[in-house]
């Protein structure tokens, strides 16, 4: 299997306050990657740099063999990376197909002018869009609410919406930060579906998941962070039995 | 069509006083669309009124070039100044681009060509309504169809959240340069017809009060649609003219119909969703 994303002794501190120290992996085509870790591991952080929303303070991020240190978040979508958020970040004031749309933004080619004087090439192009936001809506089950303002949707929905929204962007590699956050048993096994799914396709997932049962049952491999660190990195089941991991999610047994 | 003679010798600057507002309020509807509280709109106005009132004093240029150059000016000094400037957001950068106003103002106050705090005077009245109208419909077609497009959809998705935004692909810091660049190229046409039937032209119009003028047509109107920054703009400009009987009181009551509007319809007046809900609460009661 190709590597899809690397990631190389990264670091990111802020100030003095060192988040990430060291950090490796990667993340190969066709697979699906999840990142572990108790809360305030650093585990968005790996997302931000990876997106360009933040610079790492040292390493190298590379994408199909490119680097991404340096990149605008907007070029780094281009490149083919798509994420979602742990706490939504939806347009709310937007409709749902729209919401979809803007996912599209940069394969509609037309300019000013196509636009202005409503030309087929542009009429045609945003036709394809809408047709486009409709099958991932339809996807999702949300393609019969598509004219709805994006608020109105309940918190499941909204996490479907931004799932549709980040595909839009036609990704090859897919970021997930707490997919499953908030959604019912039910739609947790759909999910996981759909992920396959993308799996199978070829894309690759990469995502940052606290619901074990989810993770253990999806991921083809996992790393786990604690404290800024990776301290295990391997199958479901290596993981599983790793002490370390262990010991960073249920404590040390005392020893006295 | 006596009546109507009467009415259009009296009231001709009024109207087209209107129409050049509406164009205003569009110009400033384009960056609060994106989520910029931008107050440049006055000073490209004043840059597009100089300049074009210049080109036909001096220069001798015809009338729609002078229009286009009017346009061009303001709108170049916007790309310009619109790298560093649009790095700020909120009230920083209202302040930026009142101080960008007031370095207009100053400095055409201070130029001999311009005429200093006397102003220019003698321009030819070349504007007639058709042009106005004219311009109107074609800025009103022309950012109805930005609306519906990726622009459009850009713009709104930069002011819901900037960060989301950019991760769906969209060039954040261009495109908020070309809300600015076509605000000012809008603003700057105003300002050429304003010029153009005004017969003279001083630094004053241009300075602070119009620019927040401006903002609150805008925003009294609504910025969720097109007609509200228009409607804004007409009731704006036409409310004191219908108060004139009330005489010294009337800036107070033109005061007071603003907080009233912005207290009750923080959304402004004209909200497409809110006057659909109203029709149909009343259908059913």
């Amino acid at each position: 299997m190709s590597k899809l994303l690397s990631i190389r002794n990264v670091g990111k501190s802020f100030g003095g306050l060192h988040v990430l120290h060291d950090v490796s992996f990667e993340v190969p085509a066709g697979s699906i990657y999840g990142l572990i870790g108790p809360n305030g591991a650093g585990k968005t952080t790996v997302f931000n740099l990876v997106t360009g929303l933040l610079p790492p303070s040292a390493g190298a991020i590379e994408f199909q063999g490119e680097s991404l240190v340096g990149l605008p978040p907007h070029k780094i979508t281009h490149r083919g990376v798509a994420r979602t958020f742990q706490n939504i970040r939806i347009f709310k004031e937007m409709s749902i197909l729209e919401n979809v749309m803007v996912g599209m933004h940069d394969h509609l080619a037309y300019g000013g002018l196509g636009l202005f004087f409503n030309t087929p090439a542009y009429k045609a192009a945003e036709r394809r869009a809408r047709e486009r936001a409709f099958e991932l809506l339809t996807w999702v089950g949300l393609a019969h609410k598509a004219e709805l303002v994006a608020d109105n949707l309940s918190y499941g929905d909204q996490r479907k919406l931004e799932f549709a929204r980040a595909l839009a962007t036609e990704p090859k590699l897919l970021l997930l930060d707490e997919p499953v956050a908030g959604m019912n048993p039910s739609e947790k096994t759909a999910l996981m579906e759909e992920i396959r799914n993308i799996r199978d396709r070829g894309y690759g997932v990469f995502m940052i998941e606290h619901d074990m049962r989810f993770v253990m049952g999806l991921c083809d491999r996992i790393a786990v962070l604690n404290f800024g660190r990776i301290i295990a990195e391997g199958t479901p089941e290596e993981v599983r039995s790793n002490p370390e991991v262990i010991e960073a999610y249920l404590g040390k047994e005392e020893a006295a | 069509m006596e009546w109507f003679n009467d009415f259009w010798s009296t009231y001709s600057t009024l109207v087209f006083t209107v129409g050049v507002h509406m164009l205003l309020a569009l110009s400033i509807w384009l960056t609060l669309s994106c989520g910029l509280l931008s107050l440049a709109n006055a000073a490209f106005m004043g840059i597009g009124a100089y300049v074009s009132a210049l080109l036909t004093l001096n220069a001798g240029w015809a009338f729609p070039t002078v229009l286009l150059a009017g346009g061009i000016a303001p709108a170049l000094v916007a790309l310009v100044i619109g790298a560093p400037v649009l790095r700020l957001s909120g009230v920083y950068l209202a302040m930026a681009t009142l101080a960008f106003g007031e370095v207009v103002r100053i400095t055409v106050l201070n130029l001999d060509i311009t005429g200093g705090p006397e102003g220019l005077n003698g321009i030819p009245l070349a504007t007639e309504g058709w042009h106005i109208a004219l311009l109107l419909l074609l800025a009103f077609y022309g950012l109805a169809r930005l609306r519906r497009s990726k622009v459009g959809r850009a713009f709104e998705a930069i002011k819901e959240d900037e960060i989301a935004a950019r991760l769906m692909g969209i060039n954040v810091n261009r495109y908020k340069l070309l809300a600015f660049v076509l605000g000012g190229f809008i603003a700057g046409i105003a300002g050429a017809l304003n010029a153009h039937f005004t017969f003279f032209i001083s630094p004053r119009e241009y300075g602070f009060e119009p620019a927040v003028d401006i903002l609150t047509m805008a925003v009294l109107g609504g910025t969720g649609s097109l007609v509200g920054p228009a409607l804004g703009a007409g009731i704006l400009t036409l409310l004191p003219e219908l108060l004139r009987f009330l005489h010294d009181f009337r800036s107070l009551v033109n005061g007071a119909v603003l907080v009233l509007v912005v207290l009750f319809l923080p959304k402004g007046i004209w909200e497409p969703r809110r006057i659909r809900a109203f029709f149909r609460k009343g259908g059913q009661a």
